[in-house]
């Protein structure tokens, strides 16, 4: 990897956490309305995973949607603007939070029924397989998805079919507020997909190039026709399940643990260590993102409002 | 023009799309290998192969999820429902995905996925397989629902389904697949959510669609012995609702009877009525009747099933009431 992508890769990684950081503020502030699911984190998941795609690859995910809308290169004011529902947002204004895309960059979202998107999943693959087109899916989920019923239409189905698929669970340790272990009959989620005879694997979610490694070899083995793969990532979010989690589940303490392995941290040691990059240089991406981030909230707060007209508009395509 | 059977009109339809465009294909339980349930994809296996008519494993989630993904992809999917009640265990990717992906995203997700589903009671299968829920599709925004009465309708209105960039329900009723009609041979359309007199008449307007046009078109015959001549609208489609033929009629006659298969309460006929107080209340001459089933579960007993089955006798006695 060249050093360019490296301090590209800390920047969408850094952007996130800002952006996020940002997202809470303006919830509180009142400026940013319904859910609010915040990634703070989980940043090397989505980072990793995708920085390992080809352009043409598809991404699809749950509703903690915003940072893998910046992976897959949504700007972030974009994003802001679709936080603020705003009519220059990703979605127009009617999705928000939860439900970003940006089709043409191979990303169909953001979706908030748990699991309800792992069938589209397979049918992303499937229209690639009954096309030829050499494309991988990546389907990123997160524990509690995998104990409804939708994970295991769909990740059976992807075996039947053999689609190019690539399930990404992001185990974040908790299903709102209920432990893996006290949800899932089998505390090792990968042990679901063995189940199915899908091969699999598990990556330290908070450590990027381990991410980014163990997904080039299996999208590459996945677009040769190996079929479907699942791999666990396994990470935390510091953050509550949503704005207004009072957290009865879990400890401070266990939230200081994993901070102390902060993606972000990790990350930048590795780099240091290494010589890919000087502190001078990560600590100039570090105020690059900040300022994309203002740039991006003043950007939401003065675009407009969606025009009341659009109430009725993309209801069908052919009205 | 040749006089073929409602399954022949649909399975002729299916046929010609996939010859037509490639993207087109099926899948759903038994669409295969078995020629499908009701024998509507008889051949097509053999001649289209696996990779177009597509066996799925009994994941009636993971059928219509795939296809709208696959739509995502530029496809043109065909899923099939084995029978509408099982689109309770696919609801969520029925009503929260394909009815919703194109606006909650802002336009720029476009699915042309067409769901067949064979609705209706009267094959003494009990509660739980014979049910004509068709109207609580057509409550959702975002969502086409078809649903054809006659082998003419069905063939140019599923071309037209398969053809749209819309999610379309389009609901085949298990009891009429026997039923004959007269097909052009040639290629026709017919166009999406549009209502289509199906007879002309006077004295009174009946609106109905689906299996409720083969009760009412009887019916009609009979009322025309006493002298009573129906002008019957078949709406064809529920999503889009097109109203203009009802309220036309309907000033004609001022007199309307709603015929559907489906429970009475807060049924078609309920909306329908509603419409007609509030568009053409200076017109009404008398209380607008409903005719639908029963508030009860089917049940199996072939003499309970039909007593709570709206009949053509009840068509007849609906109209006498108000003519």
């Amino acid at each position: 990897m060249e050093k360019r992508e490296h301090l590209d890769l800390y920047f969408q990684m850094v952007t996130i956490r800002r952006l996020e950081e940002r997202a809470a503020e303006l919830y509180q502030e009142g400026k940013i309305g319904g859910f609010l699911h915040l990634y703070i984190g989980q940043e090397a998941v989505s980072t990793g995973v995708i920085s390992a795609r080809q352009p043409e690859d598809r991404i699809i995910t749950a509703y903690r949607d915003h940072g893998v809308a910046i992976n897959c290169g949504i700007p972030a004011r974009v994003v802001m603007a679709e936080l603020m529902g705003k009519a220059t947002g990703c979605s127009k204004g009617k999705g928000g939070s939860m439900h970003m895309a940006d089709v043409t960059k191979n990303y169909f979202g953001g979706h908030a029924i748990v699991g309800s998107h792992l069938p589209l999943a397979s049918g992303l693959a499937l229209g690639d397989l009954y096309q030829h087109n050499p494309r991988v899916t990546v389907c990123m989920f997160g524990d509690g998805a995998t104990n409804i019923g939708f994970f295991h239409e769909a990740v059976n189905l992807s075996k039947v079919w053999n689609l190019p698929i690539l399930w990404l669970c992001e185990n974040n340790q908790y299903g709102m507020g209920t432990a893996v272990e006290r949800a899932s009959a089998v505390p090792e989620i990968p042990q679901k997909a063995e189940g199915y005879g899908i091969p699999n694997s598990r990556v330290d979610g908070m450590n990027i190039m381990e991410v980014r490694e163990a997904a080039l070899e299996i999208i590459k083995k996945i677009r040769e026709g190996g079929g479907p793969y699942f791999l666990e990532a396994v990470t935390y979010r510091y953050r509550g399940h949503s704005m207004g989690d009072p957290e009865r589940y879990r400890k401070p303490e266990e939230i200081h643990h994993w901070q102390e392995n902060d993606p972000i941290g990790i990350y930048r040691r590795y780099l240091v260590d290494r010589q890919l990059a000087s502190e001078e240089e990560l600590n100039q991406k570090d105020i690059d993102a900040q300022t994309e981030i203002d740039e991006a909230v003043q950007f939401a707060e003065s675009s407009p409002e969606p025009a009341p007209e659009s109430l009725y508009q993309d209801v069908f395509v052919e009205p | 023009m040749a006089r073929i059977t409602m399954r022949e009109a649909i399975s002729q339809a299916l046929w010609e799309e996939m010859e037509r465009d490639p993207k087109v294909f099926i899948q759903g339980e038994e669409v295969g290998v078995w020629g499908g349930s009701y024998a509507v994809t008889r051949g097509f296996y053999d001649h289209f192969g696996g990779e177009r008519v597509r066996d799925t494993p009994i994941s009636e989630s993971a059928i219509i999820g795939s296809a709208i993904g696959a739509a995502l992809t530029g496809l043109r999917p065909v899923a099939e429902l084995m029978t509408i009640n099982f689109a309770f265990v696919a609801m969520d990717h029925i009503v929260n995905q394909a009815a919703k992906l194109h606006y909650m995203f802002g336009g720029q997700m476009v699915l042309p996925i067409v769901i067949r589903a064979v609705s209706g009671g009267g094959r003494q299968l009990a509660a739980t397989h014979s049910q004509t829920p068709d109207v609580i599709f057509a409550h959702f925004p975002g969502l086409k629902v078809v649903a054809p009465g006659t082998p003419y309708d069905a063939k140019g209105l599923l071309k037209s389904a398969i053809r749209s960039d819309d999610p379309v329900l389009y609901i085949e009723h298990a009891t009429l697949y026997q039923m004959r009609g007269e097909v052009p041979d040639g290629e026709y359309l017919e166009p999406l959510g549009k209502s289509k007199i199906q007879r002309p008449g006077k004295d009174v307007t009946i609106v109905t669609y689906s299996k409720g046009l083969d009760l009412s078109m009887k019916a009609a015959t009979e009322l025309a012995k006493d002298g009573i001549e129906a002008e019957i609208v078949d709406l064809r489609s529920l999503q889009p609702l097109d109203m203009e033929p009802v309220y036309e009629s309907f000033k004609k006659t001022n007199r309307a009877v709603i015929v559907e298969e489906g429970w009475r309460t807060f049924g078609i006929g309920a909306e329908i009525s509603a419409r007609i107080y509030e568009e053409a209340f200076d017109y009404i001459d008398a209380p607008i009747v409903r005719i639908g089933q029963k508030q009860v579960p089917l049940p199996y007993n072939r003499n309970l099933e039909q007593m709570a089955l709206p009949q053509v006798e009840d068509v007849i006695k609906g109209v006498k009431e108000i003519v």
